[in-house]
């Protein structure tokens, strides 16, 4: 799969404090590619830099094969996380002017409003004034504007805060959608839970460096360290748990049953395999649950980090 | 339509929509003549006002001479005792009481005469009335010493210098005050100008970054261009308002003064023909000099001086909007604008008045962020071509230079939040 988006080897610095050092990411076309990292590690400079608000001052961005220039502007949409809206100007009319400040003509950028904010179910707002409405609905604007000039490629810092999880659902769909109709999206954000539900690609920068990028499958599948939870009904509990102990790498697990089961998480050596474990617990207890330990990013980003300080 | 002209067109109907700026722009004429009707009014109202003011000459010599004149009634208080005048004085609430006392020589009577009064009398009052006592006893001088009144009134010899020029133009000795005159309304139309709507420029600046919404923008626009479309847009408004302001103040002045003006304007007449008795010349040659000012070069330079200060102002003004996160933070980096624009009023008004060609005046006038006002105040004077081109050119240097630099403090401002700056701090973002 080719990549939309290349930014190789990309260094800020702002006077002594280096914002980015050495970053490099490629971001597959058709992908959501989750953008993570703590609070201060440098993703909304690299965010600008891939929307020439900042300049590198090493390295070299390329969307589509192309080195960044100033034109690309009309194939990259921006959700910034710091977002707002004229307060004094009406929705329709800043929607229209932030539209046509990505290159679409009067009659197009109003086309493609009424049908949005008809998909919204919004066309009341046109004549409101953004001090009028709750910041629930200036972001829903805000997704609108981001969007409406159907760029190659989506940039959303936080899209979901300030959304009630309705809204935050639809704006998920949406986003799935636009992926769908064949737009690449960067996705930045501390919620893992979205991040575990949309995104197929995710890099990781901590202290302006990044640390960890690939696909979310093969990242997992090198995180994940053999281990299998198991509940199992047996006669005496505390004996099986001892032999198992003898011959296993174990520890207690608990998770929700309805009947008293005995729950373990057990961590298996290279030479053995999960059907090994399943025969061996099969001979000697009822086997009620048996899966393998996936990590989450979540985990996975706590413990990189950890492992990186 | 370029980005440019968008964001020019949204400034400016922004600017224009504004409910102050509306109610600013039709009131403010209002106000204005409003306040000239008060002040006119307010001074007939003193002109109305008689002070009655008693005198007590032991003298017997001024008895004739302290005629009513406007606004002070004289009354003779001369048959009474002092006490007795004084007391009168006090009870009829009258201005004062002048004493003049009986003495032997008139050297010595100038220096006794008394004015007693609860609060000290104004100095027009007091003119008149030493006016009337010195005239007298000048008079008497001259008598005692044999000389003829009319002799000497006659012989009293009355000056009045011709100024031409060396190709024998003839000049009114007002031409200064005429050339001064239009070179200051000028300068000082171009200072108000600047402060009004480059603190607009920086308002609107200020009011997207905490909006939030300039991220949104400059991920469509480059910063240099939302600041000049910001500039643009709101100079656009400004010129919009000072239109509607002439044309208003105009209208509403040629309407007052002839509802209210017939008064006034008889006066004017009879004011107009005793000038023309006396000046009548003087007049012409006023007229002839407003008529010979280089009226094309000042209306041209005005253009130039005022688009190239504005725009140096402006990007200054925007500078500091990006820099700061609110109006108040503002403040500390209003001197570098504040002060340039009040020397050069200053300068203009002080030296170029005296000496319009002086060392002062010319380094003024060429010094960019100076220039614009002194420039516009030197020129009615006739100033050398070459003068007004190096000093046009220092400005354009500059305001290419400012644009540059208040460019590259709005780029990192505009996203810079919850700090704030310090002069060092702004120093090192020209570097990011």
């Amino acid at each position: 799969m080719a990549n939309l988006l290349e930014v190789q080897q990309a260094t800020k610095r702002f006077g002594d404090f280096t914002a980015l050092h050495d970053v490099s990411i490629q971001v597959p076309k058709g992908s959501i590619f989750g953008l993570l990292g703590p609070n201060g590690a440098g993703k909304t400079t690299l965010i600008r830099i891939i929307n020439q608000i900042t300049l590198p001052d090493e390295g070299s961005v390329y969307l589509d094969g192309e080195p960044l220039k100033p034109e690309h502007i009309r194939d990259i949409g921006y959700l910034p996380e710091e977002r707002g809206l004229y307060k004094s100007m009406k929705v329709g009319e800043q929607a229209l002017y932030l539209a046509r400040l990505k290159g679409l003509s009067k009659k197009e950028a109003k086309e493609r409003l009424t049908f949005w904010f008809d998909k919204f179910e919004i066309t009341h707002w046109w004549n409101k004034k953004i001090q009028e409405l709750s910041k629930g609905m200036a972001q829903k604007v805000q997704f609108i504007v981001t969007v409406l000039h159907r760029p190659k490629l989506l940039i959303f810092d936080e899209p979901f805060s300030g959304f009630d999880p309705i809204n935050a659902n639809v704006i998920k769909d949406e986003i799935l959608q636009l992926r769908d109709e064949g737009a690449t999206v960067i996705f930045s954000t501390h919620r893992m839970e979205s991040v575990e539900e949309l995104c197929d690609h995710i890099a990781l920068i901590n202290k302006s460096k990044k640390i960890l990028e690939g696909k979310v499958s093969d990242i997992k599948r090198a995180f994940k360290s053999n281990t299998f939870e198991v509940g199992l009904l047996t006669e005496s509990n505390n004996g099986l748990y001892d032999s198992l102990k003898d011959k296993f790498n174990v520890v207690p697990a608990d998770f929700k049953t309805i009947d008293d089961q005995l729950k373990l998480k057990i961590t298996l050596d290279q030479d053995t395999s999960s059907n090994d474990l399943l025969r061996y617990l099969s001979e000697r207890a009822q086997v009620m649950r048996f899966n393998e330990v996936i990590p989450g990013v979540n985990e996975i980003f706590i413990k990189t980090i950890a492992d990186n300080e | 339509m370029s980005n440019l002209k968008l964001i020019i067109r949204r400034e400016f109907i922004a600017r224009v929509r504004n409910k102050t700026f509306v109610v600013m722009t039709f009131l403010s004429p209002l106000i204005l003549v409003g306040m000239i009707l008060l002040i006119t009014w307010l001074a007939t109202l003193n002109n109305d006002e008689v002070h009655k003011i008693a005198f007590f000459d032991e003298t017997g010599l001024f008895l004739s001479d302290f005629k009513d004149v406007n606004g002070i009634d004289y009354v003779d208080y001369s048959q009474l005792t002092l006490n007795d005048a004084k007391d009168s004085v006090v009870i009829k609430k009258m201005y004062g009481l002048l004493y003049i006392p009986n003495k032997q020589s008139n050297r010595e009577l100038a220096k006794s005469i008394q004015f007693y009064a609860d609060e000290a009398p104004s100095i027009s009052i007091l003119n008149n009335i030493e006016d009337v006592i010195a005239g007298k006893l000048t008079n008497q001088n001259f008598e005692e010493k044999g000389l003829d009144l009319d002799v000497i009134e006659n012989s009293r010899a009355k000056v009045n210098i011709q100024i031409e020029n060396f190709s024998g133009e003839k000049t009114s000795k007002m031409s200064n005050y005429v050339k001064m005159f239009f070179g200051g309304a000028a300068g000082y139309f171009l200072m108000m100008f600047i402060i009004i709507y480059g603190n607009m420029v920086m308002r609107s600046v200020i009011e997207e970054k905490a909006n939030r919404i300039i991220e949104i923008i400059i991920s469509s626009v480059k910063p240099l261009q939302l600041m000049m479309g910001k500039i643009l847009g709101t100079s656009l408004a400004g010129i919009l308002q000072f239109a509607i302001w002439v044309i208003l103040g105009g209208i509403l002045l040629a309407v007052t003064t002839s509802v209210f003006g017939i008064e006034s304007q008889s006066i004017g007449i009879e004011q107009s023909l005793t000038l023309q008795e006396d000046n009548q010349q003087e007049v012409q040659l006023l007229l002839q000099d407003i008529m010979k000012l280089p009226l094309g070069t000042l209306v041209v330079s005005f253009l130039v001086y005022f688009i190239g200060g504005y725009f140096l102002y402006s990007s200054i003004y925007a500078a500091i909007g990006a820099a700061v996160d609110s109006e108040t933070d503002s403040q500390q980096f209003m001197l570098p604008i504040i002060l340039p624009l009040m020397l050069g009023i200053y300068v203009g008004f002080f030296s170029v008045i005296e000496n319009p060609h002086g060392t002062v005046s010319t380094v003024f006038s060429m010094i960019p962020l100076t220039s614009p006002i002194v420039m516009l105040m030197r020129i009615p004077f006739g100033v050398h071509w070459w003068e007004v081109v190096i000093s046009i050119l220092l400005l354009i240097g500059s305001i290419i230079f400012m644009v540059w630099l208040a460019g590259r403090i709005y780029r990192v401002g505009i996203l810079m939040y919850g700090k704030k700056p310090t002069y060092k701090e702004l120093f090192k973002w020209l570097k990011y």
